[in-house]
């Protein structure tokens, strides 16, 4: 009984956090659907994923939403659908009748006795998915910081090239000796002398 | 038997994953779309963790669990931060105005 609660939950949340006409309670809501999700996981027996869902979904994730909607809304309200909501509802309930189509027969199994730690399983079945998230997070973090890079803090090109023409320009002067034309004055020309 | 936390937890998978996929085609606004694939992939978390319960191999589903939420709180850092700049350059979040692509 206490699971189902919990799943009813999620499915309120997550249909108000898809409804929510502002972003940040759509954010919030995602937040609620994160925590019931962890104390879902928690009842099926799968207390570490439910610590870092709960750390990451709600923590982690709920604050770069929050972040990127301060730094992105401006209060306006969402407008029409992309795709006619009518059809939308469509696709959805075919996708779910499909979806339940395919896993119905496997209804009304039992939760099976736990098997070795997770650390184990982890760190030798699932090596190679654990180096894989290490590089994907180093990637993620530097295209992260590529992405929100400040473009001003850029010299403008036509300035740096305009820079590095006086830079030339004073490396050339101080190399190479001026001459003749340079100390030649026109007040020194000779006068004319008529025989 | 219909209501044991497995049948009702398959029940929430495809309820989710509805939510996830009306939201996916309904929704134009960057950060709605990043939040509605949270939803899809929370969906896929407790899929896991459910055939994994069901297979009676709990921890595996919670490995491929652990594997799926750092791939998608990537996916979702660098989507956010494509939101911010996509805000910088256009001065909005509607998908249909980032084309710039004419017929």
């Amino acid at each position: 009984m206490l699971y189902m609660f919990l799943v009813v939950g999620l499915l309120f949340c997550a249909v108000q956090a898809i409804r929510a006409a502002r972003l940040l309670p759509a954010a919030f809501w995602l937040a609620g659907v994160s925590a019931l999700l962890s104390i879902s996981l928690y009842t099926l027996g799968a207390p570490d994923i439910a610590v870092i869902e709960l750390s990451v979904g709600v923590g982690l994730v709920t604050v770069l939403l929050v972040y990127a909607i301060s730094i992105t809304d401006d209060g306006t309200p969402a407008e029409r659908a992309l795709v006619p909501r009518p059809l939308a509802w469509v696709l959805v309930v075919l996708a779910s009748l499909v979806l339940a189509w395919m896993i119905v027969p496997r209804l009304g199994m039992r939760i099976a006795i736990a098997e070795p730690i997770f650390g184990r399983v982890l760190w030798q079945q699932r090596g190679l998915d654990v180096l894989g998230q290490v590089v994907l997070i180093f990637a993620g973090a530097i295209g992260v910081l590529g992405l929100l890079a400040d473009p001003g803090a850029m010299p403008d090109q036509a300035e740096q090239a305009a820079a590095d023409d006086r830079l030339a320009a004073s490396v050339s002067v101080a190399v190479i000796p001026p001459s003749r034309d340079v100390l030649f004055t026109p007040e020194a020309e000779p006068e004319e002398v008529n025989v | 038997m219909m209501f044991s936390p497995l049948s009702v937890g398959l029940v929430g998978v495809i309820g989710l994953l509805g939510t996830a996929l009306y939201g996916l085609l309904v929704m134009h606004n960057l950060i709605k779309i990043v939040i509605a694939l949270q939803i899809l992939v929370k969906a896929a978390v407790l899929a896991l963790v459910l055939g994994g319960a069901a297979s009676g191999q709990v921890n595996l589903g919670q490995s491929l669990a652990l594997t799926v939420i750092v791939a998608d709180t990537v996916v979702a850092v660098i989507g956010l931060a494509l939101a911010v700049q996509v805000r910088r350059r256009f001065g909005t979040l509607d998908t249909r105005a980032l084309s710039t692509l004419r017929g």
